[in-house]
């Protein structure tokens, strides 16, 4: 096995991914009606194509892109369409959805597969098909992949990552695909290389994923995917942070305010993989994802294919969750993730898990700072967050963002360690949309 | 925000749920994360008691039931003033955090065994009261509330203060007869008040120096069988605390280390002899290592997380600082020991040295103005 990879900082939460680590995908019943939100990714939400009344195939594109940062959304079943209006997000926020009644037929749109003939095509045809196909990052952002696939000719691409660290606790969703989806992923990752023409290919995997590391490795010794470089890495949260990846295994650091493809570098997600391989191979669209449900208040965790637009109640519910006992519901992984307040919102694109906690976090604040620097030494930014965080709730904002405010990946490493409990991550979602909003005024 | 503060629990909107008679489920909010470690301020202030305990149990062996007492009673008037302080000041009571216990701790361990216990209770008032609570309590302090106890002590009853008595084992017999032969009558009394400092102070002083028992001296220095505050004298007792502290990541190392690393190579480049360990002069670095309160201050004042800095590179500068100040006022100071003030001192420069040791940032590019 090759040396194991890792960077500065960051913490050491407890796995908690036993109880599913071993659990094989199930494929979860498409739900009686669909919510397909417009916005489930960065940048502009989609453009509805259809309206009250009208009957759309089981992925058939409903939202088409709006503007250069995008994507198309598609719907996850077929049926007649119910309406066109604001509904609960899981953001918190009302976004337009289309509500989607199923009629149980999945009558499928007619796909345009590419199949083995994607090496002959042009990066800017494949990217099309990607686009077409609704791809966003599926590891947590959900930025466009197409976007993040063409970056301009002046930062030319040498490195792919793909990213199958999965830091997150709890979630076993990306090792699980990686286990049962080897080949795809890894066909996956070869149209990515093509597309970026990059030299050198990473997969990154944590070392608390013995699974999913055997089955990535027999595949990449073998001769079909040799192109293909396993790196593990030392588990440690945030591992699976984009800028820690490359640091960790490129040694390369992203600059402060910059993005990855300014030093030749691009990251996907391992199951960003696997849905790129579906859009090409077989003119599938993002309309499904594997997520895992789990946590203490959850009877028989599961990892789980879903169709995007199931309602998250519907899943905790089958997977006999106490709702009424949970403390706390949340999308995503444990560190990064969402505290939902709405249990009808909708799985979306991005959505890697559902979590039933037993414990609600404390406040925002149980201690007071004592300034012992344990957020210092946990922040793999290298920032003084008590300091900032101290800055933005004394709203003394241009001091905020000299101390490096705007290089927060909100990761949550100093929250979890810190002994006094402070959610500084809170003051620094505050203070960015602060320092931002008032950017915008000036403008 | 909506989501400021999870106490606020939010309803679904869905009451279909089953949720018993009556009740509708609840969930928490919050912003992200969801998980927290194990740590917290009473856990970090436990461990620096318990850190404190072996410097206890030597204190209560050399000085016996006296150092006992005078620590009982600083502990309970620290506590005991900090709860009366949030009762006037209207605020919710912290004692359950232990950071008065280890104030109180601190505050006995920097007496004499002799001072009358009204003295002690003063001193623990002052370091609660005026050097704490009126800032805000914990984490709003800027010197260290022990000393600052210990200072105002020192100010007002120095003759109390700086009378040591000799240890129930007979410490400072090496010292003692060494300097006892050697050093005039009136320069000093060995036998009933002088701490190993200022044994050397007032006999360099004076230019008087004879062989003694060096060896001997210097293993009651290690063991804390010497004259001398309270918790100061074992450096043995001290550095078992501080070792565990630095295993536990309470104490960053960064401070003792620097403070150490200043005190041994100043007082090794002053002795002029380049001897580290000698018999034949105990001005070397090793002795005032060891002698004083330098392994109490580099190990428990100095690192009080809330009057040191946060930034790694700010805190070897106030390691550093400390040790320089530290040096001048033993070496050329009124004072024979100079630990408290040199970190009283660098405790007001933290504000400065924080601002000024920024680390330099994930992938941060350096201004070209």
């Amino acid at each position: 096995m090759p040396k194991k990879f890792t960077f500065r900082g960051g913490v050491h939460p407890n796995h908690c991914k036993s109880q599913t680590e071993r659990l094989a995908i199930e494929t979860f019943p498409a739900p009686p009606i669909a919510v397909i939100p417009l916005s489930q990714h960065i940048g502009a939400p989609a453009k509805a194509l259809v309206q009250k009344g009208e009957r759309v195939l089981l992925g058939q594109m409903i939202g088409e892109p709006d503007g250069n940062v995008s994507a198309a959304m598609h719907s996850s079943v077929s049926g007649t369409v119910l309406s066109v209006k604001p509904f609960a997000h899981p953001s918190g926020r009302l976004v337009t959805a289309i509500e989607i009644e199923n009629d149980g037929a999945d009558e499928p749109e007619p796909f345009e597969p590419i199949g083995q003939s994607w090496r002959d095509l042009s990066s800017g045809e494949l990217i099309q098909k990607i686009a077409a196909c609704g791809v966003v990052g599926m590891g947590g952002a959900s930025f466009p992949t197409h976007v993040k696939l063409s970056p301009p000719s002046s930062k030319p691409i040498d490195t792919l990552l793909i990213n199958g660290a999965e830091c997150e606790p709890y979630l076993t969703n990306d090792s699980r695909v990686m286990i049962e989806r080897t080949d795809d992923i890894l066909t996956g990752v070869q149209i990515l290389k093509k597309i970026l023409g990059a030299k050198n290919v990473y997969f990154g995997i944590e070392n608390n994923k013995q699974d999913a590391i055997n089955a990535i490795y027999d595949r990449v010794t073998g001769s079909r995917f040799n192109d293909i470089a396993l790196a593990v890495l030392k588990s440690k949260y945030p591992q699976g942070s984009e800028k820690m990846l490359i640091t960790a295994i490129t040694k390369r650091k992203v600059p402060s305010g910059g993005l990855p493809m300014d030093i030749g570098c691009v990251v996907q997600n391992a199951t960003t993989a696997l849905a790129v391989y579906e859009a090409v191979m077989y003119g599938v669209p993002l309309y499904r994802r594997v997520i895992t449900v789990t946590g203490a208040g959850v009877r028989s965790p599961k990892n789980l294919l879903v169709r995007i637009g199931t309602p998250v109640r519907s899943i905790l519910e089958a997977c006999g969750a106490d709702i009424a006992a949970a403390k706390k519901v949340v999308m995503g992984g444990p560190m990064m993730g969402i505290a939902l307040s709405d249990l009808d919102v909708p799985i979306i694109k991005h959505t890697s898990g559902l979590l039933a906690l037993d414990q609600a976090t404390d406040a925002v604040r149980k201690y007071p700072c004592i300034s012992c620097g344990m957020c210092v030494s946990s922040c793999p930014t290298r920032l003084v967050p008590s300091k900032i965080a101290k800055f933005v709730e004394k709203e003394n904002f241009d001091e905020a963002v000299k101390w490096n405010l705007m290089d927060c990946v909100e990761c949550g490493s100093c929250v979890y360690t810190c002994p006094a409990k402070i959610n500084l991550v809170h003051f620094f979602k505050v203070g960015k949309m602060r320092v931002r909003a008032a950017g915008a005024a000036q403008k | 925000m909506t989501t400021e503060n999870n106490t606020e629990s939010v309803k679904p909107k869905d009451t279909g749920v089953s949720a018993g008679a009556g009740g509708l489920p609840l969930l928490h909010l919050s912003v992200s994360p969801h998980v927290r470690s194990g740590l917290s301020v009473p856990g970090v202030m436990l461990a620096v008691i318990i850190a404190l305990t072996p410097a206890f149990i030597s204190s209560v062996i050399f000085f016996g039931l006296s150092a006992l007492l005078i620590t009982v009673v600083c502990v309970g008037a620290a506590v005991a003033t900090e709860y009366v302080a949030n009762l006037i000041l209207k605020r919710g009571q912290t004692i359950q955090d232990y950071s008065a216990i280890v104030t109180g701790m601190l505050v006995a361990f920097n007496l004499s065994p002799t001072v009358p216990l009204w003295m002690a209770v003063l001193g623990s008032v002052f370091a609660i009261a005026v050097a704490k609570m009126v800032f805000g309590g914990l984490g709003c302090n800027f010197i260290n509330p022990a000393l600052a106890g210990r200072a105002f002590l020192m100010a007002s009853y120095p003759a109390q203060m700086t009378d040591f008595p000799p240890t129930n084992l007979g410490g400072m017999n090496g010292l003692a007869d060494g300097l006892s032969t050697a050093a005039s009558a009136d320069a000093i009394d060995a036998i009933s008040s002088a701490t190993p400092l200022e044994a050397i102070k007032y006999a360099f002083a004076d230019g008087i120096f004879a062989a003694a028992d060096f060896a001997g001296a210097l293993t009651s220095l290690l063991t804390g069988n010497v004259g001398g505050c309270i918790g100061e004298t074992s450096a043995i007792a001290l550095a078992i605390g501080g070792i565990f502290l630095i295993a536990v990541k309470a104490v960053d190392i960064r401070i003792p280390l620097a403070y150490f690393l200043t005190v041994f190579l100043l007082f090794w480049l002053a002795n002029g002899t380049g001897e580290f360990f000698t018999a034949d002069a105990f001005i070397t670095p090793t002795f005032h290592i060891l002698a004083g309160g330098l392994f109490l201050g580099a190990f428990f004042m100095a690192t009080d997380p809330v009057t040191s800095p946060i930034t790694p590179r700010g805190r070897l500068l106030f390691g550093l600082g400390c040790g320089v100040l530290t040096f001048v006022i033993r070496k050329y100071g009124g004072y024979p020991e100079g630990v408290s003030y040199s970190i009283i001192l660098m405790n007001l420069m933290v504000p400065l040295i924080d601002r000024y040791t920024k680390p330099a940032v994930y992938g941060e590019v350096k201004k070209r103005d």
